[in-house]
């Protein structure tokens, strides 16, 4: 690429000259935005592509920008004393550049480190010993065969009420010799919201310890969120309105004889019912966001649960 | 005596008083640009009721809401200051709207004051983000769904989300820190913030001057400019001496 192709024109001399860098920047910008969708290796090659461009396009811009600049000449005066061309300087840093640099310098980075550890304090706990223990919710006798119950349970009885939650656990019976219960979460997938059983819920209820079981009498066809009308089947399916997957469910273990409901994760939906049904599972994920499907590369990475 | 002088020799705060209340306002500035004086009123309704509210509150989980009852129920004018904080919140958020659209109508936010807009954009986000905060404290039922929501309506932003989610709850699900998190919030950073650029919109306001209304017959730089005249005598400092200024 010939040089005076990038000289200023004298119609524009603010504005360099054409060239094909830019183009090859953009290509590789377009590159990395498919390989988000595509594959992660045209991302790569993208980013490659648009750093290489990119360089060699400001590096033009520099150089040209350089050329533009004509030289500064002093005209000679009538008395032949013009002016005296002293050569030009070497590039020094003076001592009150240095100073001042290095104070904001060693400023900034006492300022960083003194920070950083109560930085770590405000946003880590957040993210550490999130992991969620089993909760003893009672015999499996208080649950009968294919009967929902709606358990509430606190997960960390040392931080009171506040820990409290709801799940619809229904024992499925036997299936294989090993027991099947369909523990489904009480929180709407579109925002959070409590979600009710489409049936009856009577006032009385077991108590065993910190849990409260309420046995429902006829089974509900599904549940419904009063905020903003979402719809699910028995199974926590989403029939209708705005949630984006199924209600979440509750892993679960049997020792001595009582049911243990475990970790959440969620479900972005289920084929069939009760102990023969396949649930689709996925991590546990914030109401409101997919975990199946295209939209689900919005969310790569789930911070830990 | 002259009251006031013994404050303007060790500081000249009455120059600065007269600067601020003498300066140069077009003839004719409309009542719409009172709405910031106003939206700066209720802001300062807020703190005050704030900080009154706050030496009786609990941030507790368990004493929360019986502090909210107490303060309502059995604290003298307990009922009086909660309600100016709660309905006061509601008038700050809509005198700030009518404000933004009537610095946005009257083109207000034009050079040289398009920092100013800036400066009152990030005022009207932390002004929500405080509502949002302090709408958790009672920390009964509709504090708690309502904060549900809107967290996890954040949660739903795409790749960061979930991250700003987990940390706004301080964990996966709404816990006893939350509440002591969005009371540091709610107290602290964002009062701390809105005060720092409160005072910067105003040093903006008064450096860049007022606007007219945009029907007005007296655009900026138009007319000649008369001479200051010598501020009225109040009795609260000395009159400067004739003949220049000679300290005896």
């Amino acid at each position: 690429m010939p040089l005076d192709d990038l000289e200023p024109s004298r119609e524009h001399p603010r504005v360099p000259g054409p060239s094909l860098w830019p183009v090859g920047f953009a290509v590789g910008v377009v590159a990395l935005l498919v390989g988000i969708v595509v594959n992660w290796g045209i991302s790569v090659a993208g980013a490659a592509i648009a750093l290489t461009f990119g360089f060699l396009w400001v590096r033009e811009l520099a150089r040209a920008r350089g050329l533009a600049k004509a030289e500064e000449v002093e005209p000679e005066r009538r008395d032949g004393r013009g002016p005296a061309r002293r050569p030009a300087a070497p590039r020094t840093y003076g001592r009150s550049a240095f100073l001042e640099l290095s104070t904001l310098g060693l400023g900034g980075v006492i300022g960083g480190l003194v920070s950083l550890p109560p930085l770590a304090f405000m946003v880590l706990p957040a993210f550490l010993k999130q992991k969620q223990g089993e909760h003893d919710i009672g015999p499996l006798t208080d649950f009968p065969e294919n009967e929902f119950v709606v358990a509430t349970f606190m997960t960390q009885p040392s931080q009171g009420e506040v820990s409290r939650r709801t799940a619809f656990v229904r024992n499925n019976g036997t299936m294989d010799d090993q027991q099947s219960f369909t523990i489904i979460s009480n929180h709407c997938a579109h925002l959070g919201c409590p979600v009710q059983p489409t049936t009856i819920v009577p006032n009385k209820h077991i108590q065993y310890h910190d849990v409260t079981l309420i046995p429902l009498p006829s089974p509900p066809s599904g549940f419904s969120c009063p905020c903003h009308g979402g719809g699910y089947d028995s199974e926590g399916n989403r029939i209708v309105g705005p949630p984006v997957r199924a209600l979440d469910r509750y892993a679960f273990s049997i020792r001595n004889g009582h049911l243990y409901i475990g970790a959440p994760f969620s479900v972005s939906h289920v084929v069939g019912t009760g102990a023969t049904a396949r649930i689709y599972k996925y991590t546990l994920s914030f109401p409101g966001e997919h975990v199946s499907g295209i939209e689900s590369w919005l969310y790569p990475i789930q911070p830990p649960h | 005596m002259y009251p006031v002088d013994w404050l303007e020799e060790r500081s000249g705060i009455v120059g600065a008083v007269r600067y601020f209340l003498y300066r140069k306002v077009p003839s004719d500035t409309n009542w719409f640009q009172t709405l910031g004086s106003a939206t700066l009123t209720a802001f300062l309704v807020q703190a005050i009721t704030g900080v009154v509210l706050a030496m009786y509150y609990k941030p507790d989980p368990k004493e929360a809401y019986p502090s909210i009852v107490n303060i309502t129920n059995d604290v003298f004018a307990g009922w009086l200051v909660r309600g100016m904080h709660r309905w006061g919140a509601s008038v700050f958020i809509i005198l700030m709207f009518l404000h933004m659209g009537r610095v946005f109508l009257f083109g207000a936010y034009k050079y040289p004051r398009e920092l100013n807009w800036i400066i009152g954009v990030l005022l009207l986000t932390l002004g929500l983000a405080e509502g949002f905060t302090g709408y958790l404290l009672p920390w009964d039922q509709t504090s708690y769904w309502a904060t549900t929501v809107g967290i996890n309506i954040n949660g739903s932003a795409p790749f960061l989300g979930p991250f700003l989610a987990q940390f706004l709850q301080g964990g996966t699900y709404i816990n006893a820190d939350t509440l002591s998190r969005f009371y540091a919030i709610h107290m602290l950073v964002i009062p701390a913030a809105i005060f720092a650029l409160i005072g910067l919109h105003l040093y903006l306001v008064i450096r860049l001057g007022v606007t007219s209304p945009p029907w007005s017959k007296h655009p900026a730089g138009s007319g000649p400019v008369e001479p200051q005249p010598a501020p009225p005598r109040t009795g609260l400092t000395r009159p400067a001496p004739r003949g220049g200024t000679v300290r005896g």
